[in-house]
């Protein structure tokens, strides 16, 4: 069990460290490659649980694609950093504060947490052994039949998702030529093309 | 559990080595070859002009939109995975719950079409 | 107990593995550009390299050669750290995919169940090479070529993940090895995925040209506009590293063709024995595709790219998974299609 305890410690310390660097890194590009780092962390203390899939998925959606359009919109950004660190001091109190009430909450939640009695039975009922079912069809053979209901939920989440993305993003440029296939493969040379005849030394 | 984690032993052994032979390589070219760096060498290529200016410039917001909807299909797959590998077990529920699934994306899908917001520009 | 079943052992095996598998790919990334650039010429009636050692064959280690003694050049404005990651990342990833290829049975580093997921997991990373070198750089070309690219990468991902369904729907499992299996039938090269899943071939290996920046999808790199895309500033051995990442991923995508759709090592005929042989000769030719598209293709225009990715692939693609589902679940064609192509 070693080698998993030295691996589970080594994921955990990487995760917080990185997290502590995506709050101070200065460049915000460099907070997203430290948020990467720390995705990548969870990522092997899910498999070092037995959860691969939703390992993978971590690395697919967060890493593959969620990291990627955080890349794009920081690097959109024009941050002015002076401004920023001034706008800093300012809101460092409020922050703080915040922080703490959070920090108290969560002690508090912390300190009267009970365990109930049935909760490791629970547990245990819930994934079947990694060595006789694959916890990816696990997880196939419940998600689609018996939360059919949260599945089309998050199907719908997908599609307002998708409409509200265009319609806070989408501007139609007018400047700009474009390029329809259809008419351009339905164009005949009957119609695009009048062949004159021109008689020399009188021009049209 | 031990089965599980031995399967991923090599590829973290993997990732070891490959990054150490990454490594290994960007120092030697740093150790062997010589280093003569003057202003004009080191100054951005800008095509023999002296560079304008910045080059963290702004860009389209084009490259969001697309990053966006990769999100949304990215997760798509991400369920169609297991759906696909628990084929035979989820039976005709399952199959049609997927099917109504990829019909309100489908929906999604048409209306990006519709809204233009699939035409670079 | 014996030697190779204490941790020490198996430590030591899996390494000896690690060493073989990269060696491998290094010798092939060698005689990739080499073959690469020799068919090239070949189109072209030229000669290609064939000064170094026999028949040129040896041109790739004087580059090598080069490549080390070359001065590494860091941009004044560059972010220093971040412009040397990006080559590590754009090595390391395409060979650390390679850890769950199979190329038998049994000759496979690590057979996770779930490998499709790894590789497309780590696919899905390799556009941060190309980001961060691009942005790093500081300097103008190499920020759109990078741009570009990645917006082209994940575009085409999608389509890839769709076509990959379809094949997990035939075989029931994530695993490399259990879909090439599920391609043994008695019909040699008949029992192939390719039969059943037969549009899906060719969208994607259209897709993988894409998806590792190969012409005609080589927008990127488009030397008359971007000079040389996110790679401009880079020099000597990082950029040696950029390039092995780009042969081994796309050496990568031919192995992923030949196990997913040609059977891997499965033999074409019956009755001859199958063996990796078959699986690196059917990359071989994969391959040879690959340089004879980039010897014979015009260059994409990027809004025809993305009309391509978007409006014709995905649809295409997304309305396959829909078929091959429908085939599966009610037996069309009296069950014939689901025996054949679903093994049910």
């Amino acid at each position: 069990m070693g080698i998993t305890l030295l691996a589970f410690y080594l994921f955990a310390i990487v995760a917080v460290c990185s997290g502590l660097f995506v709050v101070l890194a200065r460049n915000p590009v460099h907070s997203v490659l430290w948020l990467i780092l720390a995705f990548f962390s969870a990522v092997g203390m899910f498999i070092l649980v037995g959860a691969e899939f939703i390992a993978m998925l971590l690395a697919i959606v967060y890493v593959g694609a969620v990291a990627v359009l955080f890349l794009f919109v920081v690097m959109m950004l024009d941050v002015d950093f002076v401004e920023l660190k001034g706008g800093m001091a300012k809101y460092l109190p409020f922050g703080l504060a915040i922080g703490a009430v959070l920090l108290i909450e969560l002690g508090l939640v912390f300190g009267h947490w009970n365990v109930a009695d049935n909760a490791e039975a629970l547990r245990q009922s819930v994934t079947p052994d990694i060595a006789d079912k694959h916890n990816t069809i696990a997880l196939g053979s419940v998600i689609y039949t018996d939360y059919i209901y949260l599945f089309q939920a998050s199907g719908l989440i997908l599609l307002v998702a998708m409409i509200g993305a265009i319609v806070l993003t989408l501007r139609h440029r007018t400047d700009v030529k474009r390029q329809n296939i259809q008419t351009q493969m339905h164009r005949d040379p009957a119609k695009t093309m009048e062949i004159k005849n021109v008689k020399p030394g009188q021009g049209l | 559990m031990d089965e599980l984690l031995r399967e991923y032993l090599p590829i973290l052994i993997f990732l070891g080595v490959a990054a150490g032979l990454g490594l290994v390589l960007i120092l030697a070219a740093v150790i062997v070859a010589v280093r003569n760096p003057d202003a004009e060498k080191i100054s951005a290529y800008e095509c023999g002009f002296n560079a304008f200016d910045d080059a963290r410039m702004k860009f389209d917001i084009r490259f969001y939109l697309v990053s966006i909807l990769f999100i949304i299909f990215d997760l798509e797959v991400a369920f169609l995975f297991p759906w696909a590998a628990s084929f035979q077990h989820v039976g005709i529920v399952g199959f049609w719950s997927m099917m109504v699934f990829l019909g309100v994306l489908t929906i999604g899908f048409a209306y990006e079409w519709k809204k233009g917001a699939l035409e670079w520009e | 107990m014996g030697f190779f079943e204490t941790n020490l052992g198996i430590f030591v095996t899996i390494l000896a593995q690690c060493l073989a598998v990269i060696g491998f790919l290094l010798v092939c990334a060698m005689f990739l550009v080499y073959g690469d650039r020799k068919i090239w010429g070949a189109v072209q009636l030229r000669r290609g390299p064939n000064v170094v050692g026999p028949w040129g064959l040896f041109q790739l280690i004087a580059d090598f050669l080069k490549y080390l003694v070359k001065e590494v050049v860091i941009p004044a404005g560059a972010d220093k750290t971040v412009f040397l990651l990006a080559p590590m990342i754009a090595f390391v990833l395409p060979v650390v995919i390679w850890a769950v290829i199979p190329f038998n049975e049994t000759w496979i580093v690590s057979d996770l169940n779930i490998a499709i997921l790894y590789i497309f997991a780590i696919g899905s990373l390799e556009v941060y090479g190309v980001i961060m070198g691009g942005w790093a750089s500081n300097s103008k070309y190499p920020f759109l070529g990078s741009l570009r690219s990645a917006a082209q990468m994940i575009s085409y991902e999608v389509s890839i993940g769709f076509i990959i369904v379809g094949i997990i729907i035939s075989t029931g499992s994530l695993s490399l090895v259990d879909i090439v299996k599920a391609q043994d039938g008695n019909y040699g090269a008949l029992s192939w995925y390719w039969l059943p899943h037969f549009p899906m071939v060719f969208l994607f290996f259209i897709s993988a040209l894409a998806e590792t920046n190969r012409p005609p999808f080589d927008l990127p790199e488009a030397e008359s506009e971007l000079v040389a895309g996110y790679q401009v500033e880079y020099s000597s051995t990082p950029f040696l590293l950029f390039m092995i990442g780009e042969y081994l991923a796309i050496w990568l995508m031919c192995a992923l063709t030949s196990l997913f759709f040609f059977g891997g090592w499965l033999s074409p005929i019956p009755g001859l024995p199958d063996g990796p042989l078959w699986l690196i000769g059917k990359m071989a030719f994969f391959f040879f595709m690959f340089a004879m598209v980039k010897a014979i293709t015009p260059r994409y225009r990027y809004d025809q790219l993305m009309r391509l990715g978007w409006k014709v692939f995905l649809p295409m693609s997304l309305a396959w998974v829909v078929i091959v589902a429908f085939f599966a679940q009610f037996g069309a064609f009296g069950g014939a299609y689901a025996r054949w192509a679903v093994g049910g």
